[in-house]
C-alpha cells in the first residue's frame, strides 16, 4: 500500500494553493483516569504537553523547530501546572528555540480544535507557514469548574440555567428534547464505542500515533504509559444497566454512555501549501472549512448541528458529501441528536470508526485534535473518502466544526 | 557471601533508623513486544533529601534483584534497567551510616554488600540497563558502572568517584570498571584528578563523551528515550560504540595503565605529600587491578575499605563535609534571628585600594545595589574604579558575566571623593591602612554623614573593633566584617561583635553575608579572630624554630604531614611580610610571647625582601641568599618531628585558649574557620579532630577537644 499511496501523496503537492492549511501530523500522550489513582496523578500537565510536542516534531525531521512559527496549546483551566501561557511555556520547555513564540487559547473542549482553526486561519493570511497547535487537560489537577467564579447575572437574568452549568444536567435536557433517544440507544452506542476502540487497539490503529509517557505516581517507581487507561473493553450492555444516573435520579446519563474525566495532551502540525513544497511534507489533510456556532447553552450538545450547518455551507458541500465523521462523545445523547438530525444511523460505519471519547476519554481542551489525528489516519486507510469532518460539542451551549479533504481522494485538488 | 549475610542483617539493624532508599519495580512492555523491568530508587522524599544508600537500602535492592534474577531465569523479563527519583540516580553510599561502623567485621560487612548488591546488577541473566536521570555519584555511580549500559540526561548535575576525597577508595567495584570503561589515563581523571581538585564532578555530556554512558537524551523524555534505546540495544538494532574502552591484557594498554597511575600519583604528592591514605589506597588497588578478575578486585576492594573506614582521615572528612560545610556553614551558630535584619540598599566602601575594589565588586555583584567607594583623591578613585572595571570585564571574557550583567554592575559602582555619597546607604565598610586612629577618623567622619541605623562594618584583620567603636555615637551599629583574600574565592567571612552590637545590626551582617554567599561565623571582637590567630601562632612557631637555628628547608617541610596547602615560609611570601609581621605585632600586643615578634623577619622588611624562598638557575627553591646574610640564628637546631609536635601543641594551646576566651562557640567553627579560611584540608576535619588524633589536645589541654 505505502509506495501507491505515496505517490497519491506527493501529487497532492502541486495541487496545494500557497495559502493553503493542511495537517501534517497529530499524536498524542495516552489518556489518563483523572483522580489519585490515574496513571497521571503526580505529573504536571504542561509536562504532558511537552511529552506530545517533543514526539510530535521528533516524528517529522524535516520541520526544524526554528521554522514554526507559532505554538498554540489550549486549556480550559488557565492556572497553575496550566497556567502561565502555555503555548510559549510548552515550547521553552521542549527545547523549542527561544525566537519561537507561543500562546495559550480556551474554549472548553475545543480548545485544541480552536487552537488549530485560529492558527489555520493566521496560515491562510500569510502570517504563518509552520504552526504547533493542541491542547492539555489534567482534570485530576483540575477539576472541572475549579476556581471558576460565575457571574451572578447569569442567574438573575436568567441569561443560563445555573444547572447548565453542568455538563451532565444538559445531557440530561437532550434527553428532554429528543423523547426519541432513550438510554437504550444511548447505551448501545456506548457499547459500540467501547467495542471500535477495542478493535482499533487490534488493528494497531490506536498506537501508531500515541507518544508513550514515562511518569512516576508518588510512592511507585517510574511507570512507561503506552496505552489509554480509560478503556473498557468487553462493556455490554448488561454492564451498562446497572449504573448510575448521577445527573438525575431515574435518568439516562450514567457514567457508562459519557466520557469520563481524564487527563491528556495532544499536538499537531499545520503547514501552509508553501511550506510544504519548500519542506518537502506530505500533508495528510486539507483543511477545507471550519465554523463554530452557539446553541442554547441548557442543551449544549447539540451545538455540533449548527457548527456542521455553517461549516458545510461555506465549503458548498452537502453532508452526503462527508464520508467520515469524527465526532467528539462527551456523551451518547449527545452524539445521537447530532445523528438523529442528519438521518445517519448510529451504526453507521462512516461514524467514529475507532470508537470514540466514550471509550478513549476526554481530557478537554485536547481532545480537538484526537479528532483529527483519527480523521487523518482514516483518510490513509480509505482512499475512496475524499471529505471528513471532525465536530464536537462545547460548554456553555456551542459547537464547532472543520471539515478535512483526503489528499490520498483521486479527485483531490480539483474544484468540486 | 552467604556466610555473610548475618552480618549484613546486623548491620542493616545497626542502621535501624536509615532513610532507606526503596526500590520500586513496573514492568515495561517495550515497542519490540519484550519485556523491562523497570526499577525505580526513591526515599520518598522531595528533592532536598538525596537519595542515598545504607545497608537496609541495599538488601531491599539485593532482593528486588533476586527476584528479578529468577523472573529472567523464566523468561518473564528481557531486560531490566535501574533509574532514580527526579534528579538523582543516587547521591552515594550513606556517610552518615558510615561512620557509624564501629568494628571491622562491621566494615567489611558495609563493604561487601555493595558487591553483593551490584554483581546481581553484571550478571542478571537478562541484559541490565542504568538510567542515569541525574546525580550518580559513587556508590550510585557505581551502581550504573554494574550494569551492561548505560544512558545519561544531560541535566544530570553530577556525576564522579569522589571517594578519594572523602577518605575511601570506588570500592564497590568502581576500581575495576571504570578504567575498563573509559581508559586508565580518564578513570583516574575521575577517580583523582577531580576529587582533589575542589571535588570536581563530570556533567552528563561530559560523562557520555568520556564513554562512561552510551547514549546521551535530554531531561524532558529522558526515560522514554532510554527505554526506545535500552529496546534497540537487545533488538539488536542499536549498536553501542565504546571507543574509550580498553582491554587491559593488551600490553599496549598495560603500559598505559601503569603511566597513568605514575602520573596520577605525582599529582596526589603533589596535592597531599603523602597527608591522606585514601588517594595512595585508590592507586594501589587500580595498579593491582590490571591483571586480575572483578571478583579478585573485589577482595581487595573490601580490604582497602574496611581498612580506610576506620581512619581518621575517612572520619574527619566526613565530619567537615557533612557537619561543618554542608550543616554548620549553612546555619551559623549565634547569629541572631534574620527576621531581625533591616534591608540593605545601598553600600559604601571607605578606601580605593586593591581589597576595596575586591570588597565593592563582590558587593555590587551578588547584592545588585548601589556601591559607592571614596578616597582622599579623584585620581585615587579612578584607579580604583578603573580596578573594578578591569575585573568585570575579565568576568565577562569568561563567560561568567552577560553584556546586560556587566553594564548593570559598572552602573551600579560609583566613585566620590567625599563620604556625602554615603548619606543614604544602609552599610559602610572601611578597608583602610590597619591603623587604630586612621579608622577611628574615618567612622566619625562616616557618622556624620550616615543615618544612625546605617551598619558600620570594618575589614580589619587584627585590630580591636571595640576600640573603633568606643568613641562613636551609635556604636550599637558597628560589627567586624573580616573577609578573606581573595574576596571572591575564600569563602569564610568572621563576623564580630563587640559588647554594644546590637541583634539587629549583627543580624543584618548574617544575612548579608549569606547573600554575599559566604560562609559566616560569628567571633568575639578579640584579636586577629580565628583564622589569623591561628595561622600567626603556626608561622611564630615555625619561624621561631628557623630563628632558633633550625635550617629553612626542614623548619618548612616539617608540616608536610599534615597537607596544609602550603608550606609556612610560602604562606609567610604570599600573605606579604609586612602584612603577617602587623598582625603578629597586634597579637603579641594582645597575647604576649606566644606571638614572638622575629627580628629576623623585621630585618627582611626593612631591606624590602618580599620572600624567603626564590628559585635558582637551575630552577630549584633555594632560600634567598640576600635574607640568608641579613639574618641571625641561634644554634639551636630542630628536628621536623620536634617542629611539627611543636607546633601541634603550639595549636592546641592557642584554640583552647582561644574557646576558653569565648572568641567562638565551639571547636566545630574553628573547624569551619580554618577549612573555609584559610582552605585547611578536610582531612584534618579543619584542625581540631587532628589535634586530638595525635594527642596534642590531651598533651596540652588535658582533654579533647572533640568527645
Amino acid at each position: 500500500m505505502s509506495a501507491n499511496a505515496s505517490t497519491v501523496r506527493n501529487n497532492a503537492r502541486p495541487s496545494l494553493d500557497d495559502r493553503d492549511v493542511v495537517f501534517i501530523d497529530g499524536v498524542r500522550t495516552p489518556f489518563g483516569k483523572a483522580g489519585e489513582k490515574g496513571i497521571y496523578h503526580g505529573t504536571r500537565a504542561d509536562d504532558l504537553a511537552v511529552k506530545a510536542v517533543r514526539g510530535l516534531l521528533e516524528r517529522n525531521p524535516e520541520v526544524p523547530a526554528e521554522k514554526i512559527d507559532e505554538i498554540s496549546i489550549a486549556a480550559t483551566t488557565q492556572s497553575g501546572d496550566q497556567g502561565l501561557t502555555l503555548g510559549r511555556t510548552v515550547g521553552l520547555l521542549s527545547g523549542i528555540p527561544k525566537s519561537v513564540p507561543g500562546f495559550a487559547i480556551d474554549r472548553m473542549c475545543a480548545g485544541a480544535m480552536t487552537a488549530v482553526t485560529a492558527t489555520a486561519g493566521g496560515i491562510a493570511f500569510g502570517a504563518y507557514d509552520v504552526v504547533v497547535a493542541g491542547g492539555v487537560e489534567h482534570m485530576g489537577n483540575h477539576p472541572m469548574g475549579a476556581g471558576a467564579d460565575p457571574n451572578p447575572r447569569f442567574l438573575s437574568e436568567r441569561i443560563v440555567d445555573p444547572q447548565a452549568l453542568n455538563m451532565g444536567n444538559t445531557a440530561e435536557n437532550l434527553h428532554d428534547r429528543f423523547p426519541a433517544i432513550t438510554k437504550e440507544r444511548a447505551d448501545r452506542y456506548a457499547v459500540a464505542s467501547q467495542a471500535k476502540l477495542a478493535k482499533a487497539y487490534e488493528n494497531q490503529q490506536i498506537q501508531a500515533d500515541l507518544i508513550p509517557v514515562a511518569a512516576k505516581r508518588p510512592g511507585e517507581g517510574w511507570a512507561v504509559n503506552s496505552v489509554d487507561e480509560p478503556p473498557r473493553p468487553g462493556t455490554t450492555m448488561e454492564s451498562l444497566a446497572e449504573l448510575r444516573t448521577p445527573f438525575r435520579a431515574h435518568g439516562r446519563v450514567t457514567a457508562g454512555n459519557a466520557a469520563g474525566l481524564n487527563d491528556g495532551a495532544t499536538a499537531a502540525l499545520l503547514a501552509s501549501g508553501e511550506a510544504v513544497r519548500e519542506l518537502g511534507l506530505e500533508p495528510k489533510m486539507r483543511m477545507v472549512s471550519f465554523a463554530f456556532a452557539g446553541v442554547d447553552p441548557d442543551v449544549m450538545g447539540y451545538g455540533p448541528v449548527p457548527a456542521t450547518e455553517k461549516a458545510l455551507a461555506k465549503a458548498g458541500l452537502g453532508i452526503d458529501d462527508i464520508g467520515l465523521f469524527e465526532i467528539n462523545e462527551a456523551f451518547a445523547v449527545q452524539v445521537l441528536s447530532f445523528l438523529d438530525y442528519y438521518g445517519i444511523d448510529q451504526d453507521d460505519e462512516r461514524v467514529n470508526r475507532y470508537g470514540g471519547a466514550i471509550a478513549v476519554g476526554h481530557p478537554l481542551a485536547s481532545s480537538g485534535v484526537r479528532l483529527m489525528s483519527q480523521l487523518a489516519r482514516q483518510f490513509s486507510e480509505d482512499h475512496s473518502v475524499r471529505y471528513g469532518i471532525t465536530t464536537m460539542c462545547i460548554g456553555l451551549g456551542m459547537g464547532g466544526t472543520v471539515i478535512w479533504e483526503n489528499p490520498n481522494h483521486a479527485d483531490f485538488g480539483s474544484k468540486a | 557471601m552467604t556466610a555473610m549475610s548475618k552480618d549484613f542483617q546486623a548491620v542493616a539493624q545497626l542502621m535501624h533508623d536509615e532513610t532507606v532508599t526503596h526500590t520500586f519495580v513496573k514492568d515495561v512492555a517495550l515497542p519490540s513486544g519484550k519485556t523491562m523491568a523497570l526499577l525505580t530508587l526513591d526515599n520518598g522524599l522531595d528533592h532536598k533529601k538525596p537519595t542515598t544508600l545504607g545497608p537496609n537500602g541495599l538488601l531491599e535492592l539485593r532482593a528486588a534483584l533476586e527476584v528479578q534474577a529468577e523472573r529472567a531465569k523464566n523468561g518473564e523479563i528481557d531486560a531490566l534497567a535501574i533509574t532514580g527519583k527526579p534528579y538523582f540516580l543516587i547521591a552515594g553510599a550513606d556517610l552518615s551510616a558510615v561512620t557509624r561502623l564501629s568494628a571491622p567485621d562491621q566494615s567489611t560487612a558495609m563493604a561487601s554488600l555493595g558487591h553483593y548488591t551490584y554483581e546481581l546488577l553484571a550478571d542478571l541473566g537478562v541484559p541490565t540497563f542504568a538510567f542515569i536521570n541525574g546525580l550518580a555519584l559513587g556508590g550510585g555511580l557505581e551502581i550504573a558502572l554494574a550494569c551492561n549500559y548505560r544512558t545519561v540526561s544531560t541535566a544530570a548535575g553530577a556525576l564522579g568517584l569522589p571517594e578519594g576525597f572523602l577518605g575511601l577508595i570506588p570500592g564497590w567495584a568502581g576500581v575495576y570498571r571504570l578504567p575498563r570503561l573509559v581508559g586508565p589515563e580518564n578513570a583516574l581523571k575521575v577517580m583523582i584528578e577531580n576529587p582533589l581538585n575542589s571535588n570536581r564532578t563530570l556533567s552528563g555530556p561530559a560523562a557520555a563523551k568520556m564513554g562512561v554512558a552510551d547514549a546521551l537524551f535530554e531531561p524532558a523524555d529522558f526515560i522514554e528515550h532510554s527505554i526506545a534505546f535500552a529496546d534497540g540495544v537487545i533488538s539488536g538494532t542499536t549498536e553501542v560504540k565504546r571507543p574509550n574502552a580498553v582491554d587491559p591484557t593488551d600490553p599496549e594498554v598495560a603500559r598505559r595503565w601503569l603511566d597513568a597511575a605514575d602520573a596520577a600519583e605525582k599529582f596526589v604528592d603533589a596535592k597531599l605529600s603523602g597527608a591522606a591514605p585514601a588517594p595512595y589506597k585508590v592507586l594501589e588497588v587500580f595498579r593491582k587491578g590490571l591483571a586480575i578478575s572483578q571478583q579478585e578486585s573485589a577482595v581487595l576492594e573490601v580490604e582497602a575499605l574496611t581498612g580506610l573506614m576506620s581512619t581518621p582521615q575517612f572520619q574527619n572528612t566526613v565530619y567537615a563535609f557533612l557537619d561543618l560545610v554542608q550543616k554548620r556553614g549553612k546555619r551559623p551558630a549565634g547569629a541572631p534571628d534574620p527576621k531581625l535584619a533591616r534591608p540593605v540598599t545601598k553600600v559604601g566602601v571607605v578606601g580605593a585600594g586593591l581589597m576595596a575594589g575586591q570588597l565593592a565588586l563582590l558587593f555590587a555583584r551578588r547584592l545588585n545595589v548601589p556601591v559607592v567607594i571614596t578616597d582622599l583623591d579623584q585620581s585615587r578613585v579612578d584607579k580604583g574604579l578603573a580596578y573594578i572595571h578591569g575585573e568585570i570585564d575579565k568576568l565577562h571574557a569568561k563567560g561568567r558575566m552577560s553584556q546586560d550583567a556587566v553594564n548593570r554592575t559598572k552602573a551600579l559602582v560609583t566613585g566620590s571623593v567625599t563620604k556625602k555619597a554615603f548619606a543614604d546607604a544602609d552599610f559602610v565598610i572601611e578597608a583602610v591602612f590597619e591603623e587604630l586612629n586612621v579608622k577611628k577618623q574615618v567612622f566619625a567622619e562616616v557618622e556624620a554623614v550616615v543615618s544612625p541605623e546605617c551598619i558600620l562594618a570594618t575589614n580589619t584583620s587584627s585590630l580591636s573593633v571595640t576600640e573603633m567603636g568606643r568613641d562613636l555615637s551609635h556604636p550599637e551599629r558597628l560589627v567586624g566584617f573580616h573577609f578573606f583574600n581573595p574576596v571572591a574565592v575564600m569563602p569564610l567571612l568572621e563576623i564580630a561583635a563587640t559588647e554594644w552590637t546590637n541583634d539587629s545590626s549583627l543580624s543584618t551582617a548574617f544575612v548579608l553575608g549569606k547573600k554575599l554567599k559566604k560562609t559566616t561565623v560569628k567571633t568575639k571582637d578579640s584579636a586577629a579572630f580565628v583564622v589569623n590567630r591561628v595561622l600567626l601562632r603556626l608561622m611564630s612557631e615555625v619561624q621561631a624554630a628557623f630563628d632558633e637555628g633550625t635550617d629553612a628547608k626542614t623548619a618548612d617541610s616539617a608540616l608536610t604531614p599534615m597537607g596544609l596547602p602550603m608550606s609556612p615560609l610560602t604562606l609567610l611570601a604570599m600573605v606579604g611580610l609586612p602584612v603577617a609581621q602587623h598582625v603578629n605585632e597586634s597579637l603579641n600586643a594582645a597575647f604576649g610571647e606566644r606571638f614572638a615578634v622575629s627580628e629576623n623577619l623585621q630585618k627582611l622588611i626593612d631591606a624590602k625582601i618580599t620572600a624567603l624562598w626564590v628559585k635558582d638557575e637551575a630552577g630549584n627553591q633555594v632560600l634567598n641568599p640576600e635574607a640568608e646574610k641579613l639574618m641571625a640564628f641561634g644554634d639551636q637546631h630542630s628536628s621536623k618531628e620536634q617542629i611539627l609536635a611543636r607546633v601541634q601543641d603550639a595549636l592546641a594551646e592557642e584554640i583552647g585558649l582561644l574557646l576558653d576566651e569565648g572568641v567562638v562557640a565551639e571547636a566545630a567553627d574553628v573547624d569551619l574557620c580554618m577549612i573555609t579560611g584559610a582552605g585547611w584540608p578536610m582531612h584534618l576535619g579543619g584542625i581540631t579532630p587532628y589535634l586530638d588524633q595525635v594527642g596534642a589536645s590531651e598533651r596540652v589541654n588535658g582533654k579533647r577537644f572533640n568527645g
